[in-house]
């Protein structure tokens, strides 16, 4: 089982987060962990608010109550506010009031070391393969746009390069680097867009859909893969997902979410069997 | 107090109703297309052209309606040639097409006319003086806050009761799912263009029985201004844009009442960006979110 | 690899001397006042308002129409301080002499133009630089006409002499008679080289992301603000030398001579060159220089072929034609003539520039 509660194995923690768009509740109280090492999977019909959580918690939304923590340490922290208190249809409103909002843009949330892919690719459109992982080396630079511009951090340069090329190696990218990122075949586009996310050196990585679009034997490579650079890099994972396989194979433990609201944790095992989760994203029988 | 303010509010009130006939061309284009149609000052201006020319050689009853026609045809012809090609082009190519249209209306313009201002003429009962309280006035100052008001209750009442103002709403909030329920978007984008274009030209012989200098390059500010109002009063909503036009217009003049005559079109810009940062959706525009 | 790029940039090095050299030449032959001399100078001051338009436009995606308003500001901060004392009283007859009582050289009040333009960029960025897409767009239009309104402003005339000619500063004319093109080519060349070394480096990838994918680029930490910021002040501060540039060749500086057309212009012929090429604007600024200026003049004659008269030609015809030119180019040719590639990475392998190999 995994290790549960706080302290030095918790990478991740979301405690009561709702996400209010004007009458429209995405995430309902939603409470979530992830630990050290840990693959999990959040999955759940569609439109269940599952990227909305990534955006919370990757700080391109702000929630509209609850917390979130990164290491122990708060990086969003929210409670209704202005019109919102009013239109609030959530709970424990309460628990946040006294405490002073956070909020972090997303580029600082990446500095911290949470990196993430996206539903519908975002790759550089006009940048090559290469280029594009090189960009994700850009946020831990020491120079200035005057050191830059003049080269006097060749050395800097130089091994920015050196890493985005050994990346790209890594996910089996090095023959293609230099042809434009669109160009490839969707498969490897994914996969270029996670060598890109690890290029911001994550201690956590967000996954969204990384399966989307791929037939069973990707899909399988991209399990092996996922576990290859846990392990490479020493990270955690945190992955939406809808290919069932993929999430059972690799997963140590899933939330699984409806409406906006989590309906069943556990085990790839537990899951499998829990009715509620059967029920959710198949119907209940009529008969 | 009153009486030495009350020549320049009449200015304001007129100069307004003129603008907010160009801002509805704006607006309703943006709300659209999402363009900003840099060339409607310059359509106009064209209409100002029109005019001179056409009065010249035709009595007002024929000329009016004549000039009306043509801005249309210009509006119209500058959408098809140069808007249409770039509906699926990035939003930069398109606005860029806007500027390049305007440059080339200014220099056929300034070709066509030698460049030497013209002077519109006096269209039938709109010159005539008229006392009102204590200040003198032109007819026209009457006639276009009345002229505006009709329009633009027309106008808002085409939107929301008729069919083809339905499919103007429909694409105005979803471009590519109205085309896909099987609006005719050419008709719809056309007969936006057609309305602007009517009502810039209808604005233009107000404007000009006041401002009679016609050149090239005459349209450009105004033009400018009723955008501003537009953005203030909302982008996509029309009663929004004669609101702002009204208030840019009377602000304008009592600006110049104040002395600061170099300053009255800069205020116009002051209170662009103060709306862009404080209130970008403006008066009565509408909040839309991008989806990550 | 390594090689190869070193040898690309002493060939592209050597031609940029010899192109200087040509320049020279043809100022030495054809004489100060020649049209073709004309064309360089001017072609080689929007070269760089191009590039650094291009900069902003281009590379970053932010899309500003403020570029006259940054010209006008590097102009008259050139121009106030470069006055000879002895001149100051005439110039600003109407305001006591004015109340700028020193001159500075040439070359640093070139440098304080830029600095100032790039003052007034950071304090408008702050601001406007949040907006997204059009709303960016006419706010900047809008500071430009408010800058331009403020500078003819009677009440700081001592300083900008109101709506009143500036004169009498150093000029292409008076400054380096003889010497006009070299001098233009290497203050442009030096502005240029500096915004291609900023762009082949980190922060121009930055620039780069966040033209194509704002959203993704922070995602990847990149600080959207700090960077748009960046560009934005660091392609006024060019825009500002560039207006000073202009104010050279003008020989007289008026706020008025600084219209919105002047950015609209600067715009097209970016985009006639390629928004992200810098070689693209460059090529682009000397060939519609080298047509409105120049080459189509003769549209504008009134010819007459035996005793039939050319129908057409008449006075403003060039420009009709020039700008039916420019909306083919925007209309079928959008990528313009470099598109997003340089001249000088032409021929080898496509993108290869900075490619996979470590330099």
């Amino acid at each position: 089982m995994s290790e549960k509660i706080n302290g030095e194995n918790n990478v991740l923690r979301l405690t009561d987060i709702t996400m209010q768009f004007g009458g429209v509740v995405a995430i309902n109280n939603l409470s979530l962990e992830v630990n050290t090492g840990e693959i999990v999977a959040l999955i759940g019909p569609n439109g269940a608010g599952k990227t909305t959580a990534f955006n919370c918690i990757t700080g391109v939304y702000e929630p509209t109550n609850g917390a979130v923590y990164f290491h122990g340490k708060p990086i969003a922290v929210n409670h209704p506010q202005g019109k919102m208190v009013k239109q609030y249809s959530g709970i424990n409103a309460d628990k946040y009031k006294n405490q002073k909002a956070v909020v972090y843009t997303p580029d600082k949330i990446t500095h911290m070391g949470i990196a993430r892919t996206f539903q519908n690719i975002r790759l550089f459109k006009s940048q090559t393969a290469f280029e594009n992982v090189l960009i994700g080396t850009h946020l831990r630079r020491t120079s200035n746009f005057l050191t830059a511009s003049f080269r006097l951090n060749a050395k800097e340069e130089k091994a920015m390069r050196e890493k985005a090329r050994n990346l790209l190696e890594i996910v089996g990218l090095a023959d293609v680097g230099d042809e434009l990122a669109t160009s490839l075949p969707y498969g490897k586009q994914r996969r270029l867009e996670i060598a890109r996310a690890l290029a911001t050196d994550p201690t956590l990585l967000l996954l969204d859909e990384p399966a989307a679009g791929m037939n069973p034997q990707e899909t399988d490579e991209l399990g092996e893969f996922i576990v290859d650079i846990k392990n490479k890099f020493n990270l955690t994972v945190f992955m939406i997902e809808h290919h069932m396989n993929l999430v059972m194979d690799i997963s140590d433990r899933i939330y699984v979410l409806d409406f906006g609201k989590q309906i069943a944790e556990g085990t790839p095992d537990e899951i499998q069997k829990n009715p509620v989760v059967i029920a959710a994203y198949l119907g209940v029988d009529e008969e | 107090m009153f009486d030495t303010l009350l020549p320049y509010l009449l200015a304001g009130i007129s100069v307004g109703g003129q603008y907010a006939l160009i801002a509805v061309g704006y607006t309703l284009v943006y709300g659209i297309l999402r363009l900003i149609n840099f060339a409607h000052g310059d359509i106009f201006t064209a209409a100002g052209f029109f005019m001179v020319y056409l009065a010249a050689a035709l009595p007002p009853i024929l000329a009016i309606p004549l000039v009306i026609i043509l801005t249309v045809v210009l509006g119209f012809t500058v959408e098809r040639v140069a808007y249409k090609p770039l509906r699926t082009a990035p939003r930069m190519s398109i606005m860029i097409s806007a500027i390049g249209v305007s440059y080339l209306l200014q220099n056929l313009m300034w070709y066509l006319t030698g460049g030497l201002a013209r002077q519109y003429p006096v269209l039938p009962g709109l010159g005539d003086s008229i006392q009102i309280g204590s200040a003198s006035t032109k007819v026209v100052t009457l006639v276009t806050p009345v002229v505006t008001v009709i329009l633009v209750v027309a106008l808002v009442l085409l939107i929301k009761r008729t069919k083809i103002g339905m499919a103007m709403r429909a694409v105005s909030v979803d471009f590519e799912t109205a085309q896909l329920m099987g609006i005719k978007i050419n008709s719809v984008i056309s007969v936006t263009f057609i309305i602007g274009s009517a009502m810039a030209a209808i604005g233009s012989m107000l404007y000009f029985t006041n401002y009679t200098a016609v050149t090239p390059t005459i349209g450009a500010m105004p033009g400018l201004k009723a955008f501003v109002a537009a953005v203030f009063g909302g982008i996509g909503s029309i009663p929004g844009a004669m609101i702002g036009a009204l208030i840019i217009g009377i602000c304008e003049n009592l600006i110049k009442a104040a002395g600061l005559t170099m300053f009255s079109d800069a205020f116009t810009f002051a209170l662009l960006i103060v709306v862009l940062l404080v209130r970008p959706t403006g008066l009565f525009g509408e909040k839309t979110r991008e989806k990550v | 690899m390594k090689k190869t790029g070193n040898r690309r940039l002493i060939i592209s090095l050597a031609v940029v001397a010899l192109i200087y050299v040509a320049g020279f030449i043809v100022e030495q032959t054809c004489g100060s006042k020649s049209m073709a001399v004309t064309v360089l100078q001017k072609g080689a001051v929007y070269a760089l308002i191009a590039v650094s338009m291009n900069l902003l436009n281009g590379f970053t995606g932010l899309f500003s129409l403020g570029q006259a308003g940054f010209m006008l500001i590097g102009a008259y901060s050139y121009a106030i301080l470069t006055i000879p004392m002895a001149k100051r009283a005439a110039v600003y007859q109407y305001y006591d002499g004015g109340i700028v009582q020193f001159t500075i050289g040439m070359i640093p009040a070139l440098l304080v133009a830029g600095v100032v333009a790039a003052l007034f960029a950071a304090l408008i960025g702050m601001p406007v630089l949040r907006l997204k897409g059009d709303y960016l767009a006419i706010a900047t239009l809008g500071f430009a006409e408010i800058i331009r309104a403020f500078i003819q402003w009677d009440a700081i005339g001592p300083l900008t002499n109101g709506s009143n000619l500036l004169k009498t500063y150093p000029t292409l004319k008076t400054a380096m008679p003889g010497n006009t093109v070299l001098f233009t080519f290497i203050v442009v060349g030096i502005c240029i080289g500096l915004i291609l070394l900023l762009i082949n480096s980190t922060y121009g990838r930055a620039f780069k992301a966040i033209r194509d994918d704002e959203i993704a680029a922070e995602a990847m930490g990149i600080n959207l603000f700090h960077h748009k910021q960046m560009a934005f002040v660091i392609s006024c501060f060019f825009a500002g030398i560039g207006g000073a540039l202009l104010a050279m060749y003008q020989g007289t500086l008026q706020a008025n001579g600084f219209k919105s057309a002047m950015t609209y212009e600067i715009l097209l012929i970016v985009v006639i060159g390629g928004l992200g090429s810098v070689s693209g604007s460059i090529i682009a600024s000397f060939l519609f220089i080298a047509c409105s200026e120049w080459w189509l003049r003769f549209l504008d004659a009134e010819t007459m072929i035996g005793d039939f008269k050319v129908p057409l030609l008449a006075p403003g015809f060039r420009m009709v034609a020039f700008s039916v030119v420019i909306m083919v180019v925007v209309l079928f040719f959008r990528k313009g003539i470099m598109g997003d590639r340089e001249l000088w990475d032409l021929g080898s392998r496509r993108k290869a520039k900075g490619g996979s190999d470590i330099k």
